[in-house]
């Protein structure tokens, strides 16, 4: 349903992707992972039509979202949800009209209707209390249910959650993973989800791709990546850390010198 | 070849036998400083003509969209209750106090001619004419197309409008549409409230305080000002209402792309967008009053 083909982009001569080949079938959730900075969102937004590649394509049902313009755009788009890194949320609008905001532009449904459906998107992220409240008034992990309860409510078909655990506590995090994984048994959306929740996001998806460097280093089920011997996957996804060996020496110093100072200051 | 390429030394060697002692690394530098400031000047180039294309896409975009339906006539009836209802108060005190100051002046220089009966036309014509649609749009500009362009623009920057896109809404319908509609609306009759206002400061003054009569100031302006002459100025404030909505609904839509990024791009984009409407306004204001474009 999404074919990645040969994608290349740079920003000012920085290439971020440099040739990306992937694919993801009907139905399959896909997880996304690589160290920060190695184009994860770059990629997403090519998927979702927001960026132009300087080579290759993206297909979407067949349909190649860099030529696509107006209705055939706006088409694909409505059967798409996006969960933006930093939630997106019209910052006027409380978290109701935010979650009721694509119901009532795109659907012709009732406003009754409406509030049943934002009520039930609500309870599903557990966000029921806070309907009223402006986006500034709530904290982070209540953004991103709201945004995810915004992203699910028009029930699309293709998803794409940009970082959806990234700045929350482990138990927001899990929750929000959950969340994710019940609304795909519900919805069978075929999605992309960037991360560095590893390795538990393994437990969410179908299907893992690593980035590295603008290449695809890995392509696979979550268990060939567990039983990967590649050094660079081995480092990132066991120890579900970003620093490579040489890193991890000048860690264990860092940890020692502040045990050090700890010992000298007698805490 | 040695650490200069042949072209250079060759260059370096005629550049001798006419008894001019450049070095070649001179003439390299010289070159590349020329081939860079071409190269610089070019990228400027190509640069602004892409932002007018751009510029003038937007507004026959936001036009287009305007009259195709479905238009969004909340969000128009709000944005004129923010751009017209909530600038009167300060429309009022500016159209006041230039009606005020176009008497005092006006009086004094007329009766250096002993013309003072033409007290009332003068200030007439000046306020319908030029000060009303002028003033007026320079006021909406300060107070409701910075606001405008700060707002967009931080929706820009926080990934609303990208939100707004992968709904598959169109952003115009949301942001610049109704701002267009308003400032149409809004600017016109803004500029008829600063006009009248501005009479009646002038009244005040002139009348009240300078001893004009009250017959002679009203009498000679309805002889002099004629119906053309409201229309002008209405039809100038009109072409100003869609220069301040085209102009801060532009700078606020791209202001991740031309202004840098984060609060300080919002801000630049903000001042930029008023210094530019400003700017244009004056100088359209001028264009067309010497075209005599509408009569």
């Amino acid at each position: 349903m999404i074919r990645i083909e040969d994608l290349h982009k740079s920003f000012d001569g920085v290439k971020v992707l440099q040739g990306i080949t992937l694919e993801v079938g009907k139905g399959q959730v896909l997880a996304l992972i690589g160290r920060s900075g190695y184009g994860k969102s770059v990629l997403l937004k090519h998927v979702a039509g927001l960026m132009k590649p300087d080579r290759g394509r993206v297909l979407v049902d067949g349909h190649d979202m860099s030529s696509l313009k107006g209705r055939d755009l706006m088409g694909i788009r409505n059967r798409l949800g996006f969960l933006f890194q930093s939630g997106a949320l019209f910052d006027s609008m409380t978290i109701f009209d935010n979650v009721a905001f694509p119901l009532r532009e795109k659907t012709k449904h009732k406003e009754k209707e409406i509030r049943e459906r934002v009520m039930s998107a609500l309870e599903q992220v557990g966000l029921v209390g806070a309907e009223e409240k402006f986006p500034s008034q709530i904290s982070g992990g209540m953004v991103k249910r709201a945004s995810l309860a915004r992203a699910l409510v028009g029930e699309p078909q293709i998803m794409l959650f940009d970082e959806p655990t990234t700045g929350l506590d482990p138990l927001t995090g899990q929750t929000i993973l959950s969340l994710i994984d019940s609304c795909h048994e519900r919805l069978k959306f075929t999605g992309i989800i960037v991360t560095h929740e590893v390795p538990k996001i393994f437990e969410v998806v179908d299907r893992v791709a690593m980035i590295d460097e603008g290449r695809v280093l890995f392509e696979g089920s979550p268990e060939a990546i567990l039983a990967s011997e590649d050094p660079r996957i081995k480092s990132f996804v066991t120890g579900g850390m970003e620093w490579l060996p040489h890193d991890i020496e000048r860690h264990s110093e860092f940890m020692e010198e502040i045990r050090r100072k700890k010992d000298i200051h007698g805490l | 070849m040695g650490r200069h390429p042949a072209a250079y030394r060759q260059v370096a060697k005629k550049l001798k036998a006419k008894g001019l002692a450049y070095s070649v690394s001179r003439i390299k530098e010289g070159g590349r400083r020329e081939v860079n400031f071409v190269s610089k000047l070019g990228e400027v180039a190509i640069r602004t003509v892409l932002r007018m294309g751009r510029m003038g896409v937007l507004l026959a975009k936001a036009f287009a969209f305007s009259v195709t339906p479905p238009v969004k006539v909340f969000l128009v009836v709000k944005q004129i209750q923010f751009i017209g209802f909530q600038s009167i108060s300060v429309i009022f005190l500016t159209g006041a106090f230039t009606g005020m100051v176009l008497s005092y002046q006006g009086f004094n220089t007329l009766s250096r001619f002993g013309s003072e009966a033409f007290l009332g036309p003068m200030v007439g014509l000046a306020l319908i004419k030029e000060m009303g649609p002028v003033i007026s749009a320079l006021m909406v500009t300060g107070r409701a197309g910075s606001s405008v362009t700060a707002e967009i623009g931080i929706m820009r920057i926080s990934e609303q409008i990208d939100a707004l896109e992968l709904m598959g809404l169109n952003p115009y319908r949301y942001l610049i549409v109704p701002n267009l509609l308003a400032a149409i609306v809004s600017v016109p009759l803004l500029t008829a409230i600063f006009d009248v206002v501005g009479i009646f400061g002038g009244y005040l003054i002139g009348v009240k305080l300078l001893g004009v009569s009250s017959g002679v100031y009203f009498g000679e302006m309805i002889s002099y000002v004629e119906m053309k002459d409201i229309l002008e100025g209405l039809f100038k404030s009109l072409n100003f209402g869609v220069i301040i909505a085209w102009v801060c609904c532009f700078k606020g839509y791209y202001a991740g792309y031309y202004t840098g990024f984060g609060a300080q791009g919002v801000s630049t984009a903000t001042t930029q967008a008023v210094v530019l409407s400003s700017v244009l306004i004056l100088v359209w204001d001028y264009f067309l009053t010497s075209t005599h474009i509408f009569f």
